[in-house]
């Protein structure tokens, strides 16, 4: 029944975009068979653009990047409508070695740092779908360390032991040590300092801009992330019930009321959710 | 004292052997969780086809045909092809298809595993006890012999440094290579290790490869003193004393483990008795020889009292917590 509202405003945000690395067309997720996740979730992400992929916790934001990477089948998970596709090519039919190499990768929310490998090896393991081009991935270390000065600092400890911060650094130089185009990062902020989660999202900023790297940034922490991405989608429950430019959705009183917290009532219960999407179909 | 140092040394020895199975089990299981009950029957069906080769014997009609005997040159690189051709098969048709489940049900797998590999073997090279000659040497270490008076074999000797090198080239190959970085990181997370593009597939053919070699070495070393036969695969039941020594998923526990154990059989059996009657003699009467045929049962006792005292073993990875 949302199909709908997707169909209304595609073209419009197809129009006005630059060439889409990624785009997800309508799909559906399901787990172990039964459970039904996403209901139908499409977005572009912009060459060379920062997209943000908001909402609550359950609303499906690591499902839809775990589609993307190709790595539901390992969670029993299986997308069986619609179409992803990078770079031109559809996902479903590569594994997550391939679509690593062709540039995606993911960052998986909870860092998931090596833990009995020192920093150094974990940023190293980044380069594993490059093989032993030894030269090439010396020098991109150093460019991780120019990035996180703080790792080369850290390059021998073990990731186990360093701290969230750290962790999330060594999590994101990792995946950049596969030169990556294309960013996936769920949930950077997840359990750092207000003002650690500027200095990580500003290198993701600097990443962004130096090297290239096109970012779709799930988030819960709203306001942080429309601060730095163009573009935003907010997912409810397994649907994207709005999207469009970051500024605009900053200003948008609904946001405001659900995801900055500005209202009193804030955003928790489903209902609200329900009255407000009713509310958007009827005034869009 | 110096029969002493000789129980200690036939103890380590011993132990040494003990070792090599448990390091194949422990690499499988942190590579994939998967209790590779397996790996005995490995080692057998390994030596079995090395000296199939060794002697040109046809498949499955179990006739030694000098014409097709192969020199050792050929027939260890050969050996090691079919192991990792059984690596390959063991991916294909049970790996992959159980990812996820229970650990009960991959344990099973790896039961019927065995089955199937200790039928393979029987069926294709024949069920008699063979001899394996590599011309390795035989007879008592006279240096040794001479200047200490220390009695050991020099084919155990052997074994040992085998044994001590194959673990060597592990620790360098799991240390420094890309693929062995790769092999640990999905040890540590494997959901991580996917997300950076590394490939489980092929990661659990490398290691059941790796266990394969393992199990070559294990296999042969065995098999040279007391023949190839069926028994060879029992040892996979000794690396299970071991791994609760060591922990399960440490490969400096499964080679300490496994010396510790082979010291302490031989301990046990040389001194054991006495020491039992020195401690308990005065209140009962006690056979001194209470203590034979220590390898059937002290490494289970062992375990019991470990598993009692200290689960996770002696070198049982250290779980890293931090909040
Ligand atoms: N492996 C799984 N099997 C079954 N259900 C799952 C699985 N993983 C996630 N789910 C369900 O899918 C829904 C969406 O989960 P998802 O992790 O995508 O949400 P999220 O938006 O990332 O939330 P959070 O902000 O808490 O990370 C949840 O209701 C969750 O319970
Ligand atoms: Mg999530």
């Amino acid at each position: 029944m949302d199909a709908m509202a997707q169909t209304e405003k595609s073209p419009e945000t197809a129009a006005e975009t630059p060439p889409s690395i990624l785009s997800v067309n309508n799909i559906e997720v399901i787990y172990d068979h039964v459970i039904l996740v996403l209901k139908g979730v499409s977005l572009e992400v912009a060459q060379g653009g920062i997209v943000a992929l908001l909402g609550a916790n359950g609303a499906g934001k690591s499902t839809t990047l775990k589609a993307i990477s190709n790595l539901l089948y390992a969670e029993r998970g299986e997308v069986t409508k619609g179409s992803i596709v990078f770079k031109g090519d559809r996902v479903d039919a590569r594994s997550t070695n391939d679509l690593v190499k062709r540039g995606c990768i993911q960052v998986m929310e909870g860092r998931h740092c090596f833990e009995h490998l020192t920093v150094e090896e974990n940023l190293l393991t980044g380069a594993y779908t490059r093989g032993n081009a030894r030269k090439e991935i010396r020098d991109d270390l150093e460019l991780v360390y120019t990035y996180f000065p703080r790792l080369k600092e850290r390059r021998s400890s073990l990731a186990g032991y360093i701290s969230g911060g750290e962790q999330q650094m060594t999590a994101i130089g990792r995946a950049l040590m596969s030169r990556p185009t294309m960013m996936l990062l769920d949930e950077p902020s997840m359990g750092l300092a207000p003002q650690l989660v500027e200095e990580i999202f500003e290198i993701v900023k600097l990443l962004n801009r130096e090297q290239g790297v096109s970012v779709l940034l799930a988030e819960q922490n709203t306001n942080m992330a429309l601060k730095y991405a163009q573009y935003g989608y907010i997912l409810e429950n397994g649907r994207i019930v709005m999207d469009g430019p970051a500024k605009e959705l900053r200003e948008n009183p609904d946001v405001k009321e659900f995801y900055l917290g500005i209202s009193e009532e804030g955003r928790r219960s489903f209902r609200n959710v329900r009255s407000y999407r009713r509310r958007k179909r009827w005034l869009s | 004292m110096l029969f002493f140092i000789e129980t200690v040394i036939s103890g380590l020895l011993a132990g040494v052997m003990y070792s090599l199975v448990a390091l194949g089990f422990v690499l499988i299981f942190k590579a994939s969780g998967v209790f590779n009950f397996a790996q005995g029957v490995l080692a057998l069906f390994a030596a079995l086809t090395l000296v199939g080769f060794l002697n040109g014997t046809t498949p499955f009609t179990h006739i030694d045909n000098p014409a097709f005997a192969m020199p050792a040159w050929m027939a260890i690189p050969l050996t090691i092809l079919v192991m990792v051709l059984i690596a390959i098969l063991v991916e294909k048709f049970i790996l992959r298809h159980l990812v996820n489940q229970e650990q009960i049900i991959l344990f099973m797998s790896m039961v019927g595993l065995a089955y199937v590999l200790e039928g393979a073997g029987d069926i294709i090279w024949g069920s008699d006890v063979k001899v394996i000659d590599l011309g390795l040497p035989q007879g008592a270490w006279d240096w040794l012999l001479d200047t200490h008076g220390i009695y050991v074999e020099k084919i155990e000797m052997v074994a040992a440094g085998v044994a001590g090198a194959l673990v060597v080239v592990l620790a360098i190959f799991f240390q420094k290579t890309r693929i062995g970085r790769a092999l640990r990181a999905v040890a540590d997370d494997h959901q991580a290790a996917l997300s950076v593009g590394i490939s489980l597939r092929t990661i659990w053919i490398i290691v059941w490869s790796v266990a394969g070699v393992v199990a070559l070495v294990t296999g042969v070393m065995w098999g040279a003193k007391s023949g190839i036969q069926f028994s060879l695969s029992l040892i996979a039941l000794k690396a299970l004393p071991v791994l609760i020594l060591g922990g399960f998923e440490s490969i400096p526990g499964a080679i300490v483990g496994g010396l510790i154990i082979g010291v302490g059989e031989k301990l046990a059996e040389v001194y054991g008795g006495e020491v039992i009657v020195a401690m308990f003699g005065r209140w009962f009467e006690i056979d001194p020889g209470i203590f034979t045929a220590t390898e059937n049962w002290f490494a289970y006792v062992l375990a019991l009292v470990f598993l009692l005292f200290r689960p996770q073993g002696l070198f049982g990875e250290k779980i890293i917590e931090r909040v």
